[in-house]
C-alpha cells in the first residue's frame, strides 16, 4: 500500500472557490480511481491561494487481475458454431475450457499498475474540473481550445510513494518541485513524498491546511482584541475568507480615528468586512463598537507589521471618510423628498415604479391597521407614513454604495430627521423576516408595513401571472410568503389572505385588461381630428359603441379573473403553510385533515385547529372516536350514502340507537358553539362524548337491516356522526 | 516613479506611449489597449493615462478619491508566463519593500459593460489598499481574445502615497521644491466636482451623446474604425457625466450602456475586419 500526493499550483485562486474546489478534486479523483476498480484508504484535500492538493492513502500498487469468462457453444455443437465462437474470441480450440459439456473462453486480464492509472487520471481531472469561472492564458491562448483553469496553472506535483507519476498537460510536466511562500521562500522546493509534503511547506512558510490557518486567524485575532482590552466581533465567514487569502496568516490589530464612530456601527462593520476583510471589535463592557480593526497579513514583516498596520489604517480611514461623506450628504435630504426619485426606479415593467409600489403598500398598511388586523386603529397614520418612507433609502448614496444596508439606513435617517420612533423602526425593519431564523417584527407599525410590503409583492406578481413555478422563483415570492406566515403566526394576526390581497389584484387586473380599452379610446380621440363636418359624428358614434362593448366584456372578465387569481393565491399560501408545518414536524395527515375542510385561509385559526387535533388524537378518546368514525365512514362509502337524506324515523329506535341520537343532539350544538368561539379543545371534548354511544351502536345495532326504512335511517344517523366530526376536522384524512 | 516604470517596462520590450488626448474613464479605453488587444499580433506597451470618473468626485474632501487621476497601464500580449513576477519586479523598481509590506492578489473579475469586455484577475493589495488592477482579458468588444493579453493598471496616486508615506493624496510632494499634489489639483477637484454634479448642462450633454453616437456610425460607414472608436470613447464619457448629474434612471441606464457597448463593439468589429482577422 502506497500514498499518493497531487498538488496543482496556480496563480491566486479566489478564496470563495477553494472549499468547493477541494470537494470537486476529491470527487473527481475518487471517480477516476473507481473506473479502474481502485479505492483509497483515505482522501485528504488542501487548498491555499496558490495550490490545490490531495493526498490519497493506502493505494495498492496495481489493480487486481480480472478473469473473464464467455460462454460458448456445447462441445457437441456443429463445427460452424465453434468456428464462429473462435473468430469472435480470437482464441484457438485448445485454449477453450470445457465444463459440463459446454465450451468457455477464459481470458485473464492482468492488473494495471496504479501508477499508470494515476498518470491518466491527472490530466482527466484537470480537464474536467468544474471551476465556476475559468480562463485561458499565454501563447497557447491563440486557440480558444487551449486549457482552461481558474487562473494560470503553473505546476503539478504527482508522487506515488517517492516516485514521480509522469504526465503532462498543456506543456506542464509533472514532477516533485513546488514553491514556498511568495515572499518568504520564493525558491523551488523538492517534495519527497506525501508524507513530508505538509511539513516541507510549513518550513517554507506555507500552511497547507486551511483549517490550521483558520484556527490561527480565529485564535490570534481574538487574543489581539483581548490584549487591547476589547472583544472581537466573531465572524466565521471572515475567518474562512482570510484563510483563503493567505498561506501564512498573521493577524494584526490597528486603530482608526474615533471620530468616525459617528457613522452608524453597521456601516463601519460592513465596510471593514466587505471592502477590507477586517474584523472589528467591541468594548467588552458597553458592547459599543470600538475604534479598532484586525487585518490578516500574509507575511511576517521585518518591522513586526508596523508599516502594514499603518497602511491598512489609512485605507480604512479613506473608506470611513467616504461612508461619512455619504451619511452626511444623505442626512441633509429629508426622506420624504427622496421618495420623489422612486418614480424613476422600475419595480417591474408591468407593475410600475417603486413609487407605485410604495403607494400600494401605504394604502394596504393603512387598511390592515384600520381593519384591526394589526395593532389599534389610532396607528393608521403612522403605518401609512412609515410605508411611504420605507423605500426612500434606496436612492440614498449610502444604500447605493452598500445595497445590503437598505432599511437600516432609512431607519437611521428617519430617526435623525425627527420621524416618530415607531415610524423609524418600521422603516428600518420592514424587510424582516428575511429568512428562517431572522427576527420577526412585533411592533404593530412595523408589522403592518412588513406585512403590506410582502403581501403586495406576492399579490402583484400573481396578478400578472408571474407566480413561482417549480424551482423557479425569480422574485422570491416563496420567501415573501414564509415572511407573511411568520408575521401572522408570531403576532397572532387574524388575517384573511383573500381579503388583504383583493384590492392589489383587482387594480392590477383592471389595469392589465383595461389597456386595450384605453387604447381604443386613444385611437378614437386621435381619429376624431382626421375628419371634418357631419361625418365625424357617425365615425365617433361607431367607435364609442365599440369601446362600450369592450368595456362591458371587461367588467365580466375583471371579476372572473380576479377571483381566479385570488383562489390561486390562497392555494399557494395553503401549500406554503403545509410545507412549513411539515418541516416543523407537524403530522402531515393532521394538517390535511384540517385543510380538507376548506373555507377561508386564516392561518392562526388553521394552526389552532391542527394543534388541538394533534392533542386530541393522542388521547384514548381521540383514538377510539377516530376508529368509530372510520367504521361509520366506511359503511357510508360502501353504501354510497353521500349526504343526509333527512328521512324521518318511523320506528322505535333500539336503546343504543336512542343513546347515540341523544348524544348527537347534545354534542352537535356544543361542538358548533365551541367552533364558533374558536375553542377547538372544547369542540373536541364535545365530540369525545360521542365515543361510547358510537361503540354501543356498532355493538348492538344492525345497520344493514332488512327493513329499508330502518336501514336508511341508520345510515342517516352515521352520516350525522360524520358531519358532526367534520365540524372540527376531516377525520378521513387521518392515518391509523 | 513614472520614469522608473517607463525604464522597467521599456527594458522588458514594451513600447512607451503617451497619454491619449481624450477624456476617458480608464486606461483600458486607450486604443492602444482596446483595439491593440484584438488580433493575433504581439503587442507590448506601457503608458500613463489621465482618467476622469465624474461620479468619484468628492470636492477635494476625500483623502484618496478623485474625479481626475492618473493610471499607469501596461498591456502584454500574449500574457507572459511570469507576469506576476514581472509585476512584483516593477513594484520593487519603484521602491516597494516587500519584506515590510503585505502584497496580496485578491479576486476581482474585471468587466467593462461599455466595452463588451471581461477578464479574470485580481486587485492587487498593498497593505489593504488596491494599488493595481491585474487582468487577463478574455473578451474585448465581444470577441474572444486570441491570444489572451495581460493588463496591469497601476493607480499612480495611491502608489505614490505609499512610497512617500502620506495619508492624504493632496499632501503628495509633486517635486522637491515644495509643490504638493494639492497645489496642482485641489482647486481642480473642487471646481470639477461642482461642475460634474451640479452645473453641467444636461441638454447639451444629451445632445453631445447623440452627436457622438451618430458620428461613430458615420465613421463606421466610412470604414474608419479608429475614428469611430474615438466617438465611442466620447459617448462613454458623456454618459458618465450624465450619470453624475443624476438624470439617467435605472431603466435608462441599461439602455445607455447598451448603446455605448454597441458603438464600441462595432468599432472593434470594424477594426478586426480592416486587419483581416477572423472572429
Amino acid at each position: 500500500m502506497t500514498d499518493f500526493l497531487l498538488e496543482l499550483r496556480s496563480e491566486e485562486i479566489p478564496a470563495r472557490m477553494q472549499a468547493k474546489a477541494r470537494e470537486d478534486l476529491a470527487r473527481l479523483f475518487a471517480a477516476e480511481l473507481a473506473k479502474a476498480g481502485l479505492s483509497a484508504g483515505a482522501l485528504v484535500t488542501y487548498a491555499t491561494p496558490r495550490r490545490l492538493a490531495l493526498i490519497a492513502r493506502d493505494l495498492p500498487l496495481a489493480t487486481e487481475a480480472v478473469s473473464e469468462e464467455v460462454k460458448g457453444p456445447r462441445a457437441s455443437a456443429p463445427p460452424q458454431a465453434l468456428e464462429g465462437f473462435l473468430r469472435k474470441t480470437g482464441l484457438s480450440r485448445e485454449q477453450l475450457v470445457e465444463r459440463d459439456g459446454v465450451l468457455f473462453a477464459v481470458t485473464q486480464r492482468p492488473g494495471r499498475a496504479t501508477a499508470e492509472v494515476l498518470a491518466e487520471a491527472i490530466p482527466a481531472i484537470i480537464r474536467a474540473f468544474p471551476w465556476p469561472k475559468s480562463m485561458r492564458w499565454g501563447d497557447a491562448s491563440l486557440s480558444t481550445e487551449s486549457l482552461r483553469w481558474v487562473r494560470p496553472l503553473h505546476g503539478i506535483v504527482a508522487l506515488f510513494g517517492e516516485d514521480i507519476i509522469s504526465t503532462e498537460i498543456a506543456d506542464i510536466a509533472s514532477g516533485a518541485t513546488t514553491y514556498g511562500h511568495r515572499f518568504h521562500h520564493p525558491g523551488p522546493i523538492t517534495i519527497g513524498s506525501a508524507n513530508d509534503y505538509v511539513e516541507k511547506l510549513r518550513a517554507c512558510h506555507v500552511l497547507v491546511d486551511q483549517d490550521e490557518r483558520a484556527a490561527i486567524i480565529r485564535g490570534r485575532a481574538a487574543a489581539l482584541a483581548v490584549e487591547a482590552g476589547l472583544e472581537l466581533i466573531e465572524d466565521d465567514g471572515l475567518v474562512a475568507e482570510n484563510a483563503g487569502l493567505t498561506e501564512w496568516p498573521v493577524p494584526l490589530l490597528g486603530r482608526f480615528d474615533a471620530d468616525y464612530l459617528s457613522v452608524p456601527p453597521e456601516v463601519i462593520q460592513l465596510t471593514a468586512r466587505v471592502n477590507q476583510k477586517y474584523f472589528v471589535c467591541r468594548d467588552a463592557s458597553t458592547g459599543a463598537l470600538a475604534n479598532a480593526f484586525v487585518c490578516t497579513a500574509n507575511i511576517e514583516a521585518s518591522d513586526g507589521g508596523a508599516k502594514i498596520v499603518e497602511g491598512n489604517r489609512k485605507v480604512l480611514a479613506a473608506r470611513l471618510s467616504d461612508a461619512r461623506f455619504f451619511y452626511d450628504t444623505d442626512l441633509k435630504v429629508p426622506l420624504a423628498d427622496q421618495t420623489a426619485k422612486l418614480e424613476r426606479i422600475v419595480f417591474h415593467e408591468k407593475l410600475g415604479s417603486v413609487a407605485d409600489k410604495v403607494d400600494r403598500v401605504a394604502k394596504l398598511a393603512r387598511w390592515l391597521v384600520e381593519e384591526g388586523v394589526v395593532g389599534t386603529p389610532d396607528l393608521a397614520d403612522r403605518a401609512e407614513r412609515a410605508a411611504r418612507l420605507a423605500k426612500a433609502d434606496l436612492v440614498t448614496g449610502m444604500v447605493g454604495e452598500f445595497p445590503e444596508l437598505q432599511g437600516l439606513m432609512g431607519g437611521y435617517y428617519a430617526a435623525a430627521q425627527g420621524e416618530d420612533a415607531a415610524v423609524a423602526a418600521a422603516v428600518r425593519d420592514h424587510y424582516k423576516p428575511v429568512g428562517q431564523g431572522d427576527d420577526v417584527p412585533t411592533e404593530p407599525v412595523t408589522v403592518a408595513v412588513a406585512l403590506a410590503d410582502k403581501l403586495d409583492t406576492i399579490a402583484s406578481f400573481f396578478a400578472i401571472n408571474l407566480e413561482p413555478t417549480g424551482s423557479r422563483d425569480p422574485f422570491a415570492i416563496r420567501r415573501a410568503a414564509l415572511g407573511v406566515i411568520a408575521l401572522v403566526v408570531d403576532n397572532h394576526l387574524r388575517l384573511v389572505i383573500r381579503q388583504a390581497s383583493m384590492s392589489v389584484i383587482l387594480k392590477q387586473v383592471i389595469e392589465d385588461l383595461g389597456r386595450p380599452a384605453s387604447e381604443t379610446a386613444k385611437r378614437l380621440r386621435d381619429s376624431v381630428s382626421d375628419f371634418g363636418g357631419e361625418a365625424v359624428y357617425a365615425v365617433a358614434n361607431k367607435m364609442i359603441e365599440e369601446a362600450a362593448g369592450a368595456m362591458r366584456e371587461l367588467r365580466k372578465d375583471v371579476l372572473k379573473i380576479a377571483v381566479l387569481i385570488s383562489m390561486n393565491l390562497t392555494g399557494f399560501f395553503a401549500e406554503r403553510l403545509k410545507v412549513q408545518q411539515k418541516e416543523a414536524g407537524v403530522r402531515h395527515d393532521l394538517i390535511d385533515a384540517v385543510f380538507a375542510l376548506g373555507g377561508e385561509l386564516d392561518i392562526v385559526l388553521l394552526l389552532a385547529r391542527v394543534r388541538s387535533l394533534q392533542g386530541f388524537i393522542g388521547t384514548e378518546d381521540g383514538a377510539n372516536l377516530l376508529a368509530g368514525y372510520k367504521r361509520a365512514a366506511n359503511i357510508l362509502k360502501k353504501e354510497g350514502h353521500a349526504a343526509l337524506t333527512g328521512a324521518a324515523m318511523a320506528y322505535t329506535p333500539e336503546p343504543a340507537e336512542a343513546a347515540l341520537l341523544a348524544a348527537l343532539a347534545a354534542a352537535e350544538p356544543a361542538a358548533a358553539r365551541a367552533v364558533a368561539a374558536e375553542d377547538f379543545e372544547a369542540a373536541m371534548a364535545a365530540l369525545a362524548t360521542l365515543r361510547a354511544p358510537i361503540d354501543g351502536f356498532f355493538e348492538s345495532v344492525t345497520v344493514n337491516d332488512s327493513d329499508p326504512a330502518k336501514r336508511a335511517a341508520r345510515l342517516d344517523l352515521l352520516a350525522r356522526v360524520r358531519a358532526a366530526v367534520h365540524t372540527v376536522a376531516d377525520f378521513g384524512k387521518i392515518e391509523g | 516613479m513614472i520614469l522608473a516604470l517607463h525604464d522597467y517596462w521599456s527594458e522588458r520590450g514594451c513600447v512607451i506611449l503617451q497619454p491619449y488626448d481624450m477624456e476617458m474613464g480608464a486606461g483600458t479605453f486607450h486604443p492602444a489597449t482596446t483595439l491593440r488587444a484584438l488580433g493575433p499580433d504581439r503587442w507590448n506597451a506601457a503608458f500613463v493615462q489621465p482618467c476622469r470618473r465624474p461620479t468619484d468626485g468628492r470636492y477635494g474632501e476625500n483623502p484618496n478619491r478623485l474625479q481626475h487621476y492618473y493610471q499607469y497601464q501596461v498591456i502584454l500580449k500574449p500574457s507572459p508566463p511570469d507576469l506576476q513576477d514581472l509585476y512584483l519586479g516593477s513594484l520593487a523598481a519603484i521602491g516597494v519593500d516587500m519584506t515590510k509590506h503585505d502584497i496580496r492578489f485578491v479576486e476581482d473579475d474585471w468587466e467593462s459593460p461599455t466595452l463588451g469586455a471581461w477578464g479574470l484577475g485580481w486587485e492587487v493589495w498593498c497593505d489593504g489598499m488596491e494599488v493595481t488592477q491585474f487582468t487577463y482579458f478574455q473578451q474585448m468588444g465581444g470577441f474572444d481574445m486570441k491570444p489572451v493579453a495581460g493588463e496591469l493598471t497601476y493607480g499612480l496616486e495611491r502608489l505614490a502615497m505609499y512610497i512617500q508615506d502620506v495619508d492624504n493624496v493632496y499632501d503628495l510632494r509633486f517635486n522637491d521644491a515644495g509643490v504638493s499634489y494639492g497645489d496642482v489639483f485641489l482647486e481642480n477637484e473642487r471646481q470639477m466636482s461642482a461642475w460634474n454634479f451640479e452645473v453641467a448642462d444636461t441638454d447639451t450633454l444629451f445632445d453631445s451623446f447623440r452627436k457622438a453616437a451618430a458620428e461613430c456610425e458615420r465613421s463606421l460607414a466610412a470604414k474608419l474604425p479608429l475614428a469611430a472608436y474615438e466617438q465611442a470613447i466620447k459617448a462613454s464619457h458623456t454618459f458618465n457625466l450624465l450619470q453624475a448629474r443624476g438624470v439617467i434612471s435605472v431603466a435608462e441606464r441599461q439602455a445607455y450602456i447598451g448603446r455605448v457597448r454597441d458603438l464600441a463593439k462595432a468599432s472593434c468589429a470594424a477594426w478586426m475586419e480592416k486587419n483581416g482577422w477572423a472572429a
